[in-house]
């Protein structure tokens, strides 16, 4: 009795020193080894950690542990200003910063009935692309270093400087733009940008078949993703995961092509990679051509860009009237919306802010039971979160 | 029973679609718990807002799953505390208690209505028509809502976000432990008589810009080009 007694308290404190109230781990339960991953660790993009029970080399039992860089933008953003919202909202997902900006400003715009000038459309949707290719570049070289391969993420850093250089000749901001204003954007585009942007998608292009040929061509590659985290169709809709994910799990549906939009994307045609596989090749495969697909809309809008007023006309004091609007735009990570509530007031009454990255990972709990250790990390930077992005 | 049925002049084809969609979901609701289960509904697009008792609230992901919204968008909660103090203007001040009736009306900000200070609201869409119904439903005062977890796997993360920051229990959800604060966290942030304690601190320094601006009601000029 007493040494039951005793090891139970010697459990109960190990379970203290190893977990805090987030996590709901039993070690007493069974016989499992319980593995700790993170929170430092560079597949996860940010501070997240992983606690699992092994069986042998199989995992039986999975908890994602978030809240490592909570900073709380959805309070921060009750007391402060709409504009001043805006730089909130870059550091969510920091490395396609630009699209997180948008959904809001839209919101924005929808309560006070303004729309912003047709070039400025246009332009935003311009770097929303150049966005989704410095965010996603850096996932296709990415992949092959926590799969051990350490020359892609060095050509990824190496050829996303060249599309981080043109968002910030534009915006003056590498990752941080706060280009978009409630009406349009800050400034037009610089002198000799469109060149520049039209003569640097073949390298961004050239860069995707150097990964093709390095990673998605790659005998071991190929092994160790496919058929490694299958997410069924029905259980990435009911855990809302969007994007390259559920694409890949053969969810045809993007919201550039499906939804009625004021930004410019129904003026370009362009495919949308679904496969059916369901793998982690699958949501890299599906990636890879959405970053093809994204240069081309770039060219093709760049191309025939119109011209007129960046801005439209809106009061220097920014005051929303009364009203309640849930606004999302497909970004590099998946479905980003705003829901946005007003009550007459300088800064919004409450801002719900639906990151793609938040439901993505919190399929982790039914999808790693089973699967064998090596292959966790594989599943995990397939999915492609951005903490920020979780944590909010 | 449905207040606002957007009048439209021409329906396009997707309105027709999304109209649809919102029909089959109060069908299949009004299937589930009998007629009347929807208290208010409006519609702009083919997105639909629709509110629903409390009671009902895990009968209506059942029936908008059943309806083919089979995507899980978001689940939170509302505090419609009306609370000046907080609104950028002034700094909050502690020693000041909030009003305890609460009054909001306006029909604007609550799509769908409603008249609790606390509100769960939820999105779930259709991935093939698009059409989209964020459900609300206004809370008692146990503040507790059923779980929709067995519905939408999904909604277990959002249902442990909206317990830490708002304090709703979700009844049958196994493990509402907190998901980003520390567990030793006293209080529920984003209420709104929860104190921002960087504002009692040090005043809103954007709060002098604001005051210098010129107070014209008429200030039709634009932004500098």
């Amino acid at each position: 009795m007493k040494a039951g007694y005793d090891e139970r308290r010697a459990a109960d404190y190990m379970n203290s020193q190893l977990v805090d109230g987030r996590v709901n781990l039993e070690l007493v339960d069974d016989d499992g080894m319980v593995l700790n991953l993170g929170p430092q660790h560079p597949a996860t993009h940010g501070t997240l950690r992983i606690v699992v029970k092994l069986d042998g080399e199989r995992v039986v039992w999975a908890e994602p542990v978030c809240g490592y860089m909570h900073r709380g933008y959805e309070k921060l953003a009750e007391v402060r200003t709409y504009p001043q919202v805006n730089t909130l909202l870059n550091r969510i997902d920091w490395l396609g910063s630009f699209c997180n900006e948008v959904p809001f400003i839209q919101a924005v715009e929808q309560l006070l009935e303004v729309e912003a000038p047709e070039r400025a459309q246009w332009i935003r949707t311009v770097l929303f692309e150049l966005g989704r290719i410095a965010n996603l570049m850096v996932f296709l070289g990415d992949m092959g270093m926590q799969l051990g391969a350490i020359t892609p993420p060095f050509l990824a850093f190496r050829d996303r400087e060249h599309v981080l250089d043109l968002i910030e000749s534009a915006t003056g901001g590498r990752f941080h733009p706060y280009y978009n204003r409630v009406g349009g954007i800050k400034e037009d585009l610089p002198k000799g940008w469109i060149a520049d942007v039209l003569a640097t998608m073949p390298r961004v292009r050239r860069f995707c078949d150097e990964m093709e040929e390095m990673l998605a061509n790659n005998e071991i590659f190929r092994s160790r993703t496919r058929g490694v985290g299958v997410i069924r169709k029905d259980l990435a809709l009911s855990y809302g995961m969007s994007g390259a994910n559920a694409r890949a799990s053969g969810i045809d549906w993007d919201l550039r092509r499906d939804t009625p939009s004021p930004m410019a994307w129904k003026h370009a045609k362009f495919n949308v990679a679904v496969s059916a596989d369901a793998d982690s090749f699958a949501r890299y495969w599906v990636r890879l051509v959405e970053v093809r697909e994204s240069t081309s809309i770039i060219e093709q809008l760049l191309t025939n860009l119109p011209a007129g007023p960046i801005q439209a006309k809106v009061r220097k004091i920014i005051k929303v009237p009364p009203g309640a609007t849930y606004v999302e735009t497909e970004n590099p990570l998946g479905q980003m919306g705003y829901y946005v509530v007003s009550n007459d007031g300088l800064s919004p009454y409450r801002v719900k802010i639906r990151t793609p990255s938040f439901n993505n990972i919190s399929v982790l709990p039914a999808v790693l039971p089973g699967e064998n250790v090596s292959d966790l990390i594989t599943i995990i930077s397939s999915l492609y979160f951005i903490l920020g992005d979780v944590d909010k | 029973m449905t207040e606002d049925q957007a009048p439209v002049e021409s329906p396009s084809e997707d309105q027709l679609k999304a109209d649809a969609a919102l029909a089959s979901f109060s069908r299949a609701l009004s299937e589930l718990v009998g007629a009347d289960a929807v208290l208010a509904s409006e519609s702009s697009g083919d997105v639909h807002w629709v509110r629903v008792s409390i009671d009902h609230w895990h009968a209506a992901a059942g029936a908008a799953r059943d309806a083919g919204f089979l995507y899980f968008s978001f689940l939170s909660a509302m505090d419609w505390l009306p609370n000046p103090e907080l609104n950028g203007e002034k700094v909050f001040d502690p020693a000041h208690e909030p009003k305890a009736q609460v009054v909001v009306t306006d029909q604007v900000v609550r799509r769908a209505g409603g008249g609790s200070r606390f509100q769960v609201i939820a999105r779930v869409a259709n991935p093939d028509t698009n059409a989209a119904l964020i459900l609300t439903a206004d809370l008692a005062d146990d503040l507790t809502a059923p779980t929709w977890t067995h519905v939408y796997a999904g909604a277990d993360w959002h249902e442990r976000e909206t317990k830490e920051m708002f304090g709703i229990d979700f009844a049958g959800h196994g493990g509402l432990r907190p998901i980003y604060l520390s567990a030793e966290f006293v209080g529920h942030p984003l209420r709104k008589d929860f104190a921002l304690a960087s504002r009692i601190v040090k005043p809103w320094p954007g709060l002098v810009d604001m005051e210098e601006m010129p107070k014209v009601e008429n200030d039709e000029q634009g932004s500098d080009q």
